[in-house]
Parts: structure tokens; sequence; C-alpha cells
């Protein structure tokens, strides 16, 4: 239960992109249009929902103090990390180009970018901060991606609209997505309402 | 000696009308946040308070002033299939040297940016500065232009975290040394508005608390910055 529990927590609730501001940088450029908001919140999903309990063994296993080399070695976190990323990122390309090409195509060249994508490392420095255990960090890291995908599809969404309505020039683009991304911030904040406690006691 | 022969045609530090261009033009112009939209990720998240938005500004100065000037000094030897991986050695590098100087000098802001100074290796603007300037320029260039925009980044999150602490706390700087205490109910404060009768009404915004609050500000900055630079404003 504790792992429905974090997975709507982090997907509503505590979602990446809307009160951490994790992603931010590819949230605003490729929400331009769903199609590919949809491709590169799928490869999110896919991405953190991986990488997550391998960063996760990593840090228990390799770098804590009674790990495989019984030392302190926490300081190579960021780098251990940002390698484990780059070569899910590579190898996730790798098999999904091999396995489903329609999958590839769709995903394209969004699949590298991840790499540099702060939700992924972001999720998974989050995790360690927090002393989540294994079941619980792929709960984070599967809810924390769909909450991603989620808002990345809200957006993109909304911005396909509004370029039909007459905002002002000076705000039209990226003043309007700031500000509409605020409003998408507090609209998810209701859903802060729900008691994951007491929906898993159901 | 060949790298003299280089020195004496053109000196390794020079500070004429281009470079000074490379810091100012990152402030307004060309700014990291609100121009070239990079970098929004990770640090917005300390604009509810002046004093982390101020340490993590220098931070991530730093870290981009030193990480440019690195990749320029090794830019020709990069390989160009493994150039990302490099760049992310020398960012995660530098960063971790951040993260540890912060954790001895000063613990208490180093447990309140928690991941958020971890996250300045993902910051988009280090890694774009680094694909943008510094892998096609010489290293004393890029080291500015690696200040300058570390400037214009801070200078955006700096703005915001004052909207946010004034009008969300009341307070200025809180948690340094020089905490001003400005609006609010008790006679610390400068405007007591128990007492007062102008401000008497007056009561912190919790908007300004949120995250939110954060976007809002921003695209207001936005807004106002196009209207008085009509070359910025998006035509599509």
């Amino acid at each position: 239960m504790e792992f429905i529990n974090t997975f709507i927590k982090t997907a509503f609730i505590e979602n990446l992109v809307l009160s951490y501001f994790l992603g931010m940088c590819s949230y605003l450029a490729v929400s331009k249009s769903v199609k590919t908001a949809f491709g590169l919140g799928m490869a999110v999903i896919f991405v953190l929902g991986i990488t997550m309990p391998i960063n996760w063994l990593i840090n228990e296993y390799l770098l804590s103090e009674n790990g495989l080399f019984g030392m302190d070695l926490t300081f190579l976190r960021f780098i251990l990390f940002i390698a484990t990323i780059a070569a899910m990122v590579q190898l996730v390309e790798m098999v999904v180009e091999k396995f489903s090409p329609s999958l590839y195509a769709a995903l394209g060249i969004f699949l590298p970018l991840i790499t540099v994508n702060c939700a992924i490392l972001g999720g998974s420095l989050f995790m360690v901060s927090r002393e989540y255990n294994l079941s619980n960090s792929i709960a984070f890291g599967l809810g924390g991606g769909f909450g991603w995908f989620l808002a990345i599809i809200a957006i993109a969404a909304i911005r396909e609209k509004i370029r039909y309505s007459n905002v002002p020039p000076a705000l039209r683009g990226l003043g309007m997505a700031f500000i509409l991304t605020g409003l998408m911030g507090i609209a998810f904040m209701s859903l802060m309402g729900i008691d994951p406690a007491a929906f898993a006691a159901k | 000696m060949a790298e003299t022969a280089v020195k004496e045609k053109e000196p390794i530090i020079a500070f004429g009308k281009k470079e000074r261009q490379l810091l100012t033009d990152p402030l307004n112009d060309n700014n990291p946040i609100t121009v070239q939209v990079l970098g929004i990720c990770s640090a917005l998240a300390v604009t509810s308070l002046v004093y982390p938005a101020v340490v993590m500004a220098v931070a991530v100065t730093l870290v981009t002033a030193f990480s440019n000037l690195f990749t320029s000094m090794v830019r020709q030897y990069i390989p160009k299939s493994v150039r990302m991986i490099v760049q992310l050695v020398i960012i995660a590098t530098l960063v971790t040297i951040v993260e540890l100087l912060l954790k001895y000098f000063n613990y208490p802001i180093y447990k309140q940016l928690s991941v958020y100074i971890g996250l300045i290796i993902t910051n988009c603007i280090v890694m774009g500065r680094l694909e943008a300037f510094a892998m096609a320029n010489k290293p004393w260039r890029s080291f500015l232009d690696g200040i300058g925009n570390g400037l214009g980044y801070g200078a955006i999150l700096i703005i915001v975290a004052i909207v946010r602490e004034i009008f969300g706390k009341g307070s200025l700087f809180a948690g340094s040394p020089i905490e001003l205490k400005i609006i609010g109910p008790t006679a610390e404060y400068l405007i007591n508005t128990t007492q007062s009768t102008l401000f008497g009404w007056y009561s912190n915004n919790n908007l300004m608390v949120l995250p939110a609050a954060a976007m809002f500000i921003i695209g207001i900055l936005i807004w106002i910055q196009r209207s008085y630079n009509s070359k910025l404003v998006d035509v599509s």
C-alpha cells in the first residue's frame, strides 16, 4: 500500500514540475504541440522508472558505508548518478531501436535529451535525501514520471489552444507559458486534499 | 616556445569592449532565464527566501565560469562523440567541490538547498553555455561568458526572491547575519501592522510562499522586459 501511496503523492501532490520546478527546460521547450509532448512524456516515465531503482542500488550497495567497498563514498554520488543516467538513456535508446522501431521513431530526438533533464537526476537525489526503500523508489520513479507526463500534456494542449487567443504581444509565448504553469501549479495543489493514507486503508 | 608567441600576438587576459559585452549581454538582451530559457529547472525552488537564492546564484556563477574555463582549455582534445560525457564529468566535479565547500562553511544553508545544489549539474545553462560558447572560444573569454551568464541568472533569481520574501514573509535576507524585518505584526518589524494606522489592513500574502508565485513573477518579468525591448517579442 505504501507503493500506491508514494505513487499518488509524487504524481499529483508533489508534482516534479509544478511544485519542484524539475525538468522545466524541456517542459517549456517541447510543449508547443501535444504530439511531441506525448513522446517526451513517455520517454521520461520510461527513463525515470528505470534509473531510479538502479541508482538506489548503486547508492545502497556501492556508495554507502556498509556497501561493497566498506567506506563512505557518497561524494562520488553526483558523478555516478549522472553516469548511470547517461548510460541508461543510451541503453534504452539501443534496446528500443532494436525491438520497437515504431516507438523509437516516435521518441526520436527526445531520448538523448533526457540525460540533461533535471527531473531524472532530481528524482534520484530526492530519493536519497528522503531515504526511500527500493519499492518506494520504484513508485517514486513511476509516479514522478507520470506526473511530469500529465503536466507536459496539459501545458501543450493549453498552448495549442492559446495560439488563437489575443494575448498582449510582449506576453506571447514564453511569458504566457510561465503564468499558465503557475495556474496549473495552483490547480494541482488542490489535490493536496487527497489523503493517500485514507486511500491506502480502503 | 609556441605559447609565448601566441601571448605576444594577443594577450590572454584582455578587457576590451568585446569582453565587457560578454559580461553585460546576459544581464538583459541575452538573459539566460528570460530570453534563452535555460536553467529554470532547479533553482526557482530556492527563491522563496533571498539568502539561499544569493548562495545559489554564487554557486551557479562559479560552476558556469570554471566549467566554461576548463572546457575551453581542453576543447581541442575532446573527440566530438564523447563530448557530452567529458562536459558532464567536468561539471559534476565542480559541483561536488562547491557542495563540499558549502557543507563545510555553512551547513544550515546546505541543508536548506538540499538536492538543488546537485541539480546544478543538469542545470541547462551550464551545459548550454559549454556547447554554445566554450567549445568554440578561448579560455579567458569563455570564463567571462560564464561569469556573465551566472550573473544574469542570479539577477533574475534574486529579483524573484526579493519579491517573494517581502510579500510572503515580510522580511529580507532571513537566516543571514544581516536579517531585516520589514513588515509584520510584532514590534520587531520596521512597519508594525498591529500599531500602524496606515498598514493595519496588511497581512502576508501566502500565495508568494507557494512555488506557483515564482512562475507568475517570472512571467511578469518577461512581460515587462519584452515591452521595453521589442526585439525580443515572440512572433510565432
